[in-house]
């Protein structure tokens, strides 16, 4: 039988497939039930250093292309996330936490505590489109996602995986940027900054107008993303933007990812995601005779 | 996914004073106790349940905040968003059904009450409120069966809680399905009394919602999404809950009392 465990900066997963932040993962129970639901590890909703409500609704658009987000990073604040966090610890799950804030302390204190509470790793989030004075700002600079990589790396001794926007006109400068700060792996892709109208109503749909677009659509954009980041750095890359299914899995794993995490495909295939993209992918190897998923990372580089 | 619709009001109705149906057509299909997220453009996205469940569907709201009270201010022809259906349904299951509504979680059983009516089981329906001018849809109960009502001052019908006259129902004939929507206490204490006395029961529950869609967490009740798994949860599922009864979560996802 093919082996699909994955070793991403010395986390072992039991399969390449994670929980992409943002999605049911708020909560301790829902990302146990996320992580028995078979993903090979679940990140959390980014945590702040206090509560925050996030923006009013709406806050998705639903599309046939995908799905436009500007929930706003709500979150219970890192305190009372320990408790959130213990019980999906407790049940087993790999947690891997992660963070925002408004400068690179803010980023480093935070990450500190979910180190603290048990997170296997740390993902930054340095490319959340919209919120204001927050993710934005960050990912537009190269030398920032230096700088706070760095801050967080000096702060924490669990892996370190900051997470890039497609935002920009050159990722793999980033993901660079992201190597020299520290990082031992990195996330790509965050949502594309985007926004839909309605016509009746003349006016934008989403409370913050802008949002995130995320799902099917972005795919080709990720694959293309992963690409040129692994021509770029030697750490390790875990692709996402619009994964359905073990095909679309498998163009990131050729583009240079080791693991794959999946979101916006939980509304439309449902917790079984995991299990059916997990499935899918072992289907693949063993048609063709493929030992390890390993063995594809990187293999549509000639 | 479902898609949003824009669709013009065709008429409010004022059921009692701070509680206004919302009528409209839309193109979706929906079971009795699935929801709505309805956009009141420029204020807010409310998950609602369908209280008209026809061509013409319904959405029957408390004013209670500032965007249900900007809803109340609109008119025929304004426009609301809408996408939907989400959410489970009632079982319509049970051939003596007991069906217990408090205050405005009447709006969300009436579709239930009339749609075991239509599948031929005997239903009996105690409405609840605090006081007489609270009572709604009592006539669409009516003409789906006995309709006992209690108000917690007396003002009409039995004075008191809404369990303990369902108490004395459950106590005084047979039933095989008991059915809820109201207060969380209120459904706490009913599924209680159906679950001791053996009868398969069922509860409509709310918690603060974003997506709807079952992706975003805020619903959660325990590990159970309120938006996908639910809204509605057997008796057996809430009894395993630690939440139910006790505990919801606030916008940034703190939990909090009920």
């Amino acid at each position: 039988m093919s082996d699909l465990s994955v070793d991403i900066a010395g986390i072992r997963l039991r399969n390449p497939t994670m929980l992409a932040s943002g999605f049911l993962d708020e909560t301790g129970g829902s990302m146990l039930r996320v992580y028995k639901a078979g993903a090979g590890a679940v990140v959390t909703k980014s945590i702040g250093p206090q509560p925050r409500t996030g923006y009013p609704n709406p806050t998705i658009v639903e599309l046939d292309i995908g799905m436009l987000n500007a929930i706003g990073l709500p979150n219970p604040g890192i305190e009372e996330f320990r408790e959130e966090v213990k019980v999906a610890l407790d049940g087993g799950a790999v947690v891997i936490g992660s963070v925002f804030g408004k400068d690179a302390d803010e980023y480093a204190n935070v990450a500190k505590r979910l180190a603290s509470y048990g997170a296997a790793g740390i993902e930054l989030n340095l490319s959340c489109p919209h919120a204001k004075g927050l993710g934005t700002e960050i990912a537009q600079s190269a030398e920032a996602v230096r700088e706070f990589t760095a801050a967080v790396k000096g702060k924490v001794n669990v892996p370190v995986f900051p997470k890039l926007s497609p935002n920009v006109s050159n990722i793999a400068a980033f993901a660079q940027s992201a190597e020299d700060g520290g990082a031992d792996a990195i996330v790509a892709i965050n949502t594309l900054k985007a926004m839909a109208i309605s016509p009746e109503l003349k006016m934008p749909i989403l409370s913050y107008r802008y949002g995130g677009l995320s799902g099917p659509a972005i795919r080709p954009i990720g694959v293309r993303c992963v690409y040129e980041i692994f021509e770029a750095v030697d750490v390790p890359i875990v692709g996402v933007g619009g994964i359905t299914t073990g095909r679309d899995a498998l163009e990131y794993v050729m583009a240079g990812a080791r693991a794959i995490q999946i979101g916006t495909a939980l509304a439309t295939r449902g917790l079984s995601a995991f299990v059916d993209v997990t499935s899918e992918l072992l289907a693949f190897l063993e048609e063709r005779g493929v030992k390890s998923i390993t063995d594809l990372v990187g293999a549509a580089h000639g | 996914m479902a898609r949003l619709e824009i669709v013009p009001l065709l008429d409010v109705v004022r059921e009692v004073h701070h509680t206004l149906t919302y009528r409209f057509r839309a193109s979706l299909e929906a079971g009795p106790g699935q929801f709505l997220m309805v956009w009141i453009p420029g204020h807010d996205e409310l998950p609602m349940a369908l209280s008209y469940l026809g061509e013409v569907k319904g959405i029957t709201v408390h004013t209670y905040g500032d965007a249900t009270k900007a809803l109340s201010a609109f008119r025929p022809g304004d426009l609301v968003g809408v996408r939907g259906p989400y959410g489970n349904t009632f079982r319509i299951e049970g051939k003596r059904v007991l069906c217990v509504a408090g205050g405005t979680g009447m709006a969300s059983i009436i579709a239930a009450i009339e749609a075991f009516h239509k599948a031929g089981s005997e239903v009996v329906t105690v409405l609840g409120a605090k006081s007489a001018d609270e009572l709604i849809f009592e006539e669409r109960a009516k003409n789906c069966g006995d309709v006992h009502i209690s108000t917690d001052d007396g003002s009409r019908g039995f004075h008191g809680f809404t369990p303990v006259l369902a108490k004395e129902l459950m106590n005084g004939g047979k039933f095989d399905m008991v059915a809820t929507c109201g207060p969380e206490r209120m459904m706490e204490a009913v599924i209680d009394l159906a679950s001791e006395r053996g009868i398969p029961n069922q509860a409509s529950i709310e918690r603060f919602m974003k997506c709807g869609i079952g992706i975003c967490d805020a619903c959660a009740l325990d590990d159970y999404l309120v938006c996908a798994d639910g809204p509605v949860f057997t008796g057996e599922q809430l009894a395993k809950s630690h939440d139910f009864g006790r505990s919801r979560r606030d916008a940034s996802g703190r939990r909090i009392p009920v």
